[in-house]
This record gives structure tokens, C-alpha cells and sequence, in this order.
């Protein structure tokens, strides 16, 4: 028997909930209390939407489309840290660092990084990366041997290929010796567009 | 152990909590208790040992959350003695307000098993299981609770 008063009841699920209103609320209070360890927000560049994310250390990791952004955030959980929220105002600065270079306004990054998803020689061979300026480019045997190894071109090849931060680690800067492009995670695509845009290649 | 990332936590759960926290303490005050249940949650949520049963743990915060609220209304006078009425939240969507303080008066088992039941719209054996309670025993404080309603609450409009 349905009456007066279960109907009622039943009312109330009428309320309808702002998931995104509640979203920024709760990122907005866990930044003011210390509590967001993992913010990440969307920038728009011609390779298509960027994910950024950072800690209060850094920016920690930046992923091209494609590369499943539940995945990734759920390695960051596992890797930094669970407490991972959206929270676009955080990322700003890098944003709009990125929007310089891609509008041409911009040959280096003024950005603090977060080194934690890289260990051990990876760390080696992407800090040496960090280092090649725009417009330059380099080769695997030459971060190898800048990150202490000559032979071990392989493992930097590696290195560069699971690269976290794309762009600002420019790993697009490094190419095979005999001129080759080499690999790129991103697509070889965005590899040629971005040395074209620094005007390495022509086009 | 793997815990998701705390942001599938609020996609997954914030309707349904939400729902469950208008059964509790009513559409006007569910809003900052489901926003209080997320931080409390945020807090403490690196040191969980395990990510078997996040919806019971957050159900669990909730329901604390709906018994401090209703707590604190219960010290609240709702008029004073001059019968001058308090006035009321500028914000305050239409509501049955009538009918959600007495829910709030509820017994706990009694309050919880109702909004389940009309709220959430569970199957007895579904707030059987949550409750960790017989079926039947669902069943019993479902109609406890909705007998008391009908006795308290006045006759719609």
C-alpha cells in the first residue's frame, strides 16, 4: 500500500545534486588544509588536451590524450598518493607556461618539477634531458654518457620513452645519431611538431 | 593495496550519500553534511588499511555526520519564548520541513531502515545485509518508523 506519506517520503530524492559545485568545494577546502597532495587540471595545446598534475613539490606528470587519464591517475594514487582531486587553478602556471611556448613566446620552463615517478639512472638520463636548450637537439649515446653511462644508450632510450613529463622534459630533443627521429610516446606526430615548431625541422 | 584516486570516491558515492543524508537530516542541511563527510573522509582516507568496502566507510561517516547534525538541532531552540520565530535560511528550497523533522526525531535503526527504504528505494534484504540485520528485523523498523510518522507528522497540505 503506497499512501499519503510514503509518497511523501519518496519526494525528496526530487533534490537534485551539483556534483561539480560539490567537486570544487571539496578541492578548494582540502587545498586550504593542506590536504590535496595530487591536483590536476586540462590545458589545451595543439597536440590536443594536456593533462597536468601536480603536488605541492611540482609538476609531477603531463600526458598526452590517449594515454587514459584513469589509468594515470590511478598510478599517481598508488605512487604519491590517493588524495587526488581537479582542481584547474593549481595547474595555472604551468598552463599558461605551456601556452607561451606553443604560441612561439617561450624556449624555456621556469617550473618547479616533482621527481618522484623517476629513480635511479631514468632520473639521470631525464635531468641530463632537462638540460639540452631549446632548438638543440641530442642523441641517446650523448644523455647516456651525460648521465653517467656511454653504453648504456639502451636503458636512456627507456628512460626517455617512459618519460612523465613530455614537453617540459623535452625527450623529443633527443634523436638517433645517424639522424633517424627515433621514438616518441606521444606519436611520432607530435615528436616532428614540436622540433618544428622550434625550428629544428623545417616544414 | 590499491585506494582510487579520492575523486572516483565523490563520483561514485555523492549521489547516493546525498540521498541518504536528505532521509537524515533533511534537503536543507544534506548539502554541507555530505561536503563534511567528504572531508572528514579526505582526512583520514591514506591511512585506510584497505579498499574492500569504501561505500560502507563512507556510509559510516555519513551516518555521523546526520547524528551530530541532528543533535545539534535538538539543543537549538526553534522559537524563543517572546514567539518570535528564528528566521529562516534565505536559501531554503520549498520542503517538506514538517515531515523531515520528524524523521529526524526518528530512533536511529528506525530513521536509518526508513530512508533506506524510501530514499534509496533498497529491497528489504539490501538494508537487511547494510544494517547487519535480519530481514525481518528490516522489515519491523521500517513499519515501526513509518507508524511513528504517521502519528507525529500532520496531514499534508
Amino acid at each position: 500500500m503506497t499512501d499519503d506519506l510514503e509518497r511523501r517520503l519518496g519526494a525528496a530524492t526530487g533534490s537534485p545534486l551539483d556534483l561539480a559545485a560539490l567537486r570544487s568545494r571539496i578541492a578548494r577546502r582540502a587545498a586550504d588544509e593542506g590536504l590535496l597532495d595530487v591536483a590536476y587540471g586540462i590545458a589545451d595545446s595543439p597536440l590536443g588536451p594536456l593533462t597536468v598534475m601536480v603536488t605541492p613539490r611540482g609538476l609531477v606528470r603531463l600526458s598526452y590524450p590517449g594515454e587514459g587519464i584513469d589509468a594515470q591517475l590511478a598510478e599517481l594514487a598508488e605512487r604519491v598518493s590517493p588524495r587526488i582531486l581537479e582542481a584547474p587553478e593549481r595547474t595555472d602556471e604551468v598552463r599558461r607556461q605551456l601556452d607561451a611556448y606553443f604560441a612561439g613566446g617561450r624556449t624555456a620552463f621556469d617550473l618547479p618539477i616533482d621527481w618522484r615517478l623517476v629513480r635511479g639512472f631514468a632520473g639521470e638520463v631525464l635531468r641530463a634531458t632537462a638540460r639540452i636548450p631549446f632548438g638543440s637537439v641530442s642523441s641517446y649515446r650523448a644523455v647516456a654518457t651525460e648521465a653517467g653511462s656511454p653504453n648504456a644508450y639502451r636503458a636512456a632510450g627507456n628512460a626517455l620513452g617512459s618519460n612523465p613529463i613530455p614537453i617540459v622534459v623535452p625527450c623529443h630533443r633527443v634523436l638517433h645519431a645517424g639522424g633517424g627521429l627515433g621514438g616518441y610516446t606521444g606519436g611520432l606526430e607530435r615528436k616532428r611538431y614540436l622540433l618544428e615548431l622550434e625550428g629544428v625541422l623545417g616544414d | 593495496m590499491h585506494l582510487p584516486p579520492f575523486e572516483q570516491l565523490v563520483d561514485d558515492h555523492a549521489r547516493e550519500l546525498h540521498r541518504f543524508l536528505i532521509g537524515s537530516v533533511g534537503p536543507i542541511e544534506a548539502d554541507d553534511c555530505l561536503q563534511e563527510t567528504f572531508m572528514s573522509a579526505l582526512r583520514a582516507y591514506p591511512r585506510l588499511r584497505h579498499a574492500d568496502n569504501l561505500r560502507a566507510w563512507l556510509y559510516t561517516i555519513a551516518q555521523r555526520k546526520a547524528t551530530d547534525t541532528v543533535r545539534r538541532r535538538a539543543r537549538r531552540p526553534v522559537r524563543d519564548l517572546d514567539g518570535v520565530e528564528p528566521v529562516a535560511p534565505a536559501t531554503a528550497p520549498p520542503t517538506d520541513d514538517a515531515l523531515w523533522h520528524e524523521v529526524g526525531r526518528l530512533p536511529p535503526k528506525q530513521r536509518t531502515a526508513v530512508v533506506q527504504r524510501f530514499i534509496l528505494d533498497l529491497a528489504y534484504a539490501d538494508i537487511a545485509t547494510r544494517m547487519g540485520i535480519s530481514e525481518e528485523a528490516a522489515r519491523q523498523n521500517v513499519s515501526a518508523g513509518l507508524r511513528r510518522l504517521r502519528r507525529e507528522v500532520p496531514d499534508d497540505r
